[in-house]
């Protein structure tokens, strides 16, 4: 294409985006710097090129390169998403409140990692665990405890869950029934994400076939009746997590969301009916262009992947849409301070980047929760970027950048080569039977280890500049009789709910399993007559069966 | 002793992060030693039954849902129940430095926290198995 079509291009934009302004302002009538200087929406080329015109583009238009938005940050800032959670609900709420009162703008709820794995917090698999990574949810009543005071219909709330994401899910409309908010109000994201389980993180229950059916019965049911709700955050941060490279990241994640969308379509649903509602999860480490860019890769590829390869017509399918974490790996238990430096250079790259929301570690998680206070300095971290560093006043600010289009296109690059590897191999769902993600990144973890004992990889406090006596900082301490009030509550509920009406949704719910209908109401239904989480899913693993990883 | 050491790389309770478990059986291998990896969510008496069944020096746990205070000293107690109480237990993972004088009080030879070198682990074992073969 020739110089003219992009300025035929950037026309059509301003055109655009003058009239979508008039609508959504920006939040500043001009944005200047701190001497006065004038800063522009965006910044292109004196001499645009095919590049230019067709890889990179404009924000806002395919393939979203530079940003799923015309004006970015410039109208609205990133959510700003803590995730918490620990001990139980009442806890929890107050954690909830305390963020919302500093200028937290959504919830973002930690789950314990039997709630996680469909137990309740009596089970024998339970113990040891109960309220420690995060909350214990075992019932409907708990839910409300967590959600008490907190008006659904104006906050977006995204759960972490996976094996359990419809039971939860179904938890939180049933809430908001109860505080006469309809369904079709709710706004959030269920991480939803079980192939990632499989892959990176372990908190699997059933096996591949029946945890796809599950989140497709998902998509198939907010389609209708939680229209705004994300019905999976497709994740890469576990991936990262677990020791992956930037470029694995990116392409492992992609893999996955290639699996979720072809598994909805043999489910008959049409492309665009459910992709505008599917989102994703970076993590954002140290490496501060390569994270920059391999955003910018993500967002590329997946428009190619959702327009080219899956016919999408519907601009919002080919968006990729993304939370951000900062490197819970990266962080140090030596010097722990050293590690608001690193949450904050980690930041500024998923915000250079273009993500629609963000959480920040706090400087103690290399040892325990964090505490209330670096909570807090971990979301000012945030605060901090947005209103005081100017990078939110132009959109992609590093777009055109020689070295960052071309670390760009070198990431979208060999992921995709990736991605070809794993449709050889069947796609994601086999290449996670075959153990390959597993492998590739185990070998990638193992070559970072390498590097940082060899000290070829610095991390300062820990392989260079240590200390030789370190003060203990004050940790977060859970009460331990928080466990024993968990289950004494949860004893309590089993004996005042009514017993008939609980076995019988259970029942229908086996029954549904067992058929090819939605399950979803079915879940619904058990949820609202007080079953809990562990009995949900028991009743579910007699008819699915539980997953055995490979050797 | 003519044999390799023998190590149980462990994942008590329900956390997934195996990460480090990983990384440390694969470094114990390229120390020279014989390594199981029992795969995750495995109970204090899964692992002390794989430990007997095997025949193992040293049995490594790896924990970072902070259980570690629960879950470390049951696998202990469950060893002395067994009489394999000359296994040499070792522990890491996320856990404060306030925490582990009392988990070496109920029998942990050592805690090593993030941050430790694979090398520096693999000494510490070899060290430890020596001078389990003196005192038997």
């Amino acid at each position: 294409m020739s110089e003219k079509n992009f300025e035929t291009l950037y026309r059509e934009w301003q055109e655009k985006t003058r009239e979508l302004l008039q609508k959504y302002p920006e939040q500043k009538e001009r944005f200047e710097t701190l001497s006065g200087l004038e800063v522009d929406r965006v910044y292109i080329p004196d001499k645009p090129g095919k590049r230019e015109t067709e890889s990179i583009g404009l924000p806002g238009e395919y393939p979203f390169t530079r940003g799923i938005r015309p004006s970015m940050y410039r109208s609205r800032h990133w959510t700003m998403r803590q995730y918490a959670g620990f001990g139980s609900a009442e806890e929890t709420n107050r954690r909830f409140r305390y963020l919302l009162e500093q200028g937290q703008t959504g919830l973002s709820v930690a789950f314990d990692l039997p709630t996680q794995i469909g137990y309740d917090s009596d089970d024998p698999m339970a113990a040891g665990e109960v309220g420690k990574v995060g909350v214990a949810i075992d019932s409907l009543e708990d839910m409300e405890k967590l959600l008490k005071g907190i008006p659904l219909d104006r906050v977006s709330t995204s759960m972490t869950i996976n094996a359990p994401a419809s039971v939860l899910l179904a938890m939180y409309i049933a809430v908001g029934e109860k505080q006469g908010v309809p369904s079709d109000r709710l706004t959030g994201t269920i991480q939803n994400d079980i192939l990632k389980e499989y892959i990176a993180r372990g908190t699997y229950i059933f096996p591949p076939q029946p945890s796809m059916r599950l989140i497709t019965d998902v998509f198939s049911f907010c389609g209708e009746h939680v229209p705004r709700w994300n019905t999976i955050s497709i994740s890469g941060y576990h991936i990262r997590e677990a020791g992956s490279t930037a470029v694995q990241e990116v392409a492992f994640t992609l893999a996955d969301g290639i699996a979720y969308v072809e598994a909805a379509r043999s489910a008959g649903l049409d492309v665009d009916r459910f992709a505008p509602r599917l989102s994703f999860f970076f993590n954002a480490h140290n490496h501060f262009f390569e994270e920059v860019a391999k955003f910018r890769a993500a967002r590329r590829l997946w428009a190619r992947i959702m327009k080219e390869r899956f016919g999408a017509k519907d601009l919002r399918s080919m968006q990729l849409r993304f939370h951000t974490q900062t490197g819970g790996s990266t962080l140090t238990a030596q010097q722990p301070d050293n590690n608001i430096v690193r949450v904050t250079v980690q930041a500024l790259s998923a915000v250079l980047g273009g993500t629609q929301s963000l959480h920040t570690n706090a400087r103690d998680e290399a040892l325990a929760l964090p505490t209330e206070e670096s909570a807090r300095i971990a979301l000012r971290t945030q605060q901090i970027l947005a209103h005081e560093s100017g990078v939110t006043h132009t959109v992609d600010p590093l777009g055109g950048s020689w070295f960052v289009e071309s670390l760009t296109d070198a990431i979208e690059r060999e992921a995709e080569t990736y991605i070809q590897r794993i449709d050889e191999m069947g796609g994601a769902v086999a290449a996670v039977e075959q153990g390959y993600m597993q492998r590739e990144i185990h070998q990638a973890a193992l070559e970072t280890q390498r590097k940082i004992e060899s000290g070829e990889e610095v991390v300062v406090g820990l392989n260079r500049y240590r200390l030789e006596q370190e003060a203990e900082p004050e940790l977060y301490r859970l009460d331990p009789a928080l466990a024993r009030k968990q289950v004494e509550s949860l004893q309590a509920l089993r004996s005042r709910r009514d017993e008939v009406r609980v076995q019988e949704s259970l029942e229908r719910l086996k029954r549904g399993a067992a058929g090819t209908d939605n399950l979803m109401p079915l879940i619904l239904d058990a949820v609202r007559s007080y079953a809990t989480v562990g009995e949900i899913c028991h009743s579910l693993r007699k008819v699915f069966g539980e997953y055995q990883p490979i050797g | 002793m003519n044999r390799p050491i023998r190590v149980l790389v462990a994942k008590p309770g329900l956390d997934g992060h195996d990460r480090g478990a990983l990384i440390i059986a694969q470094s114990l291998r390229d120390e020279g030693m014989e390594v199981i990896y029992t795969g995750l969510r495995q109970s204090p008496a899964q692992i002390v039954a794989t430990a007997v069944q095997e025949d193992v020096d040293v049995i490594g746990l790896s924990c970072l849902s902070g259980a570690h205070n629960e879950l470390f000293p049951e696998v202990i107690h469950l060893l002395q129940k067994e009489g394999a109480d000359d296994i040499v237990v070792v522990g890491g993972g996320v856990i404060p430095q306030t925490d582990i004088p009392g988990l070496l009080e109920k029998g942990i030879a050592k805690i090593f926290t993030p941050g430790t070198s694979t090398k520096e682990t693999a000494d510490f074992i070899r060290e430890a198995v020596r001078k389990r073969e003196e005192t038997l």
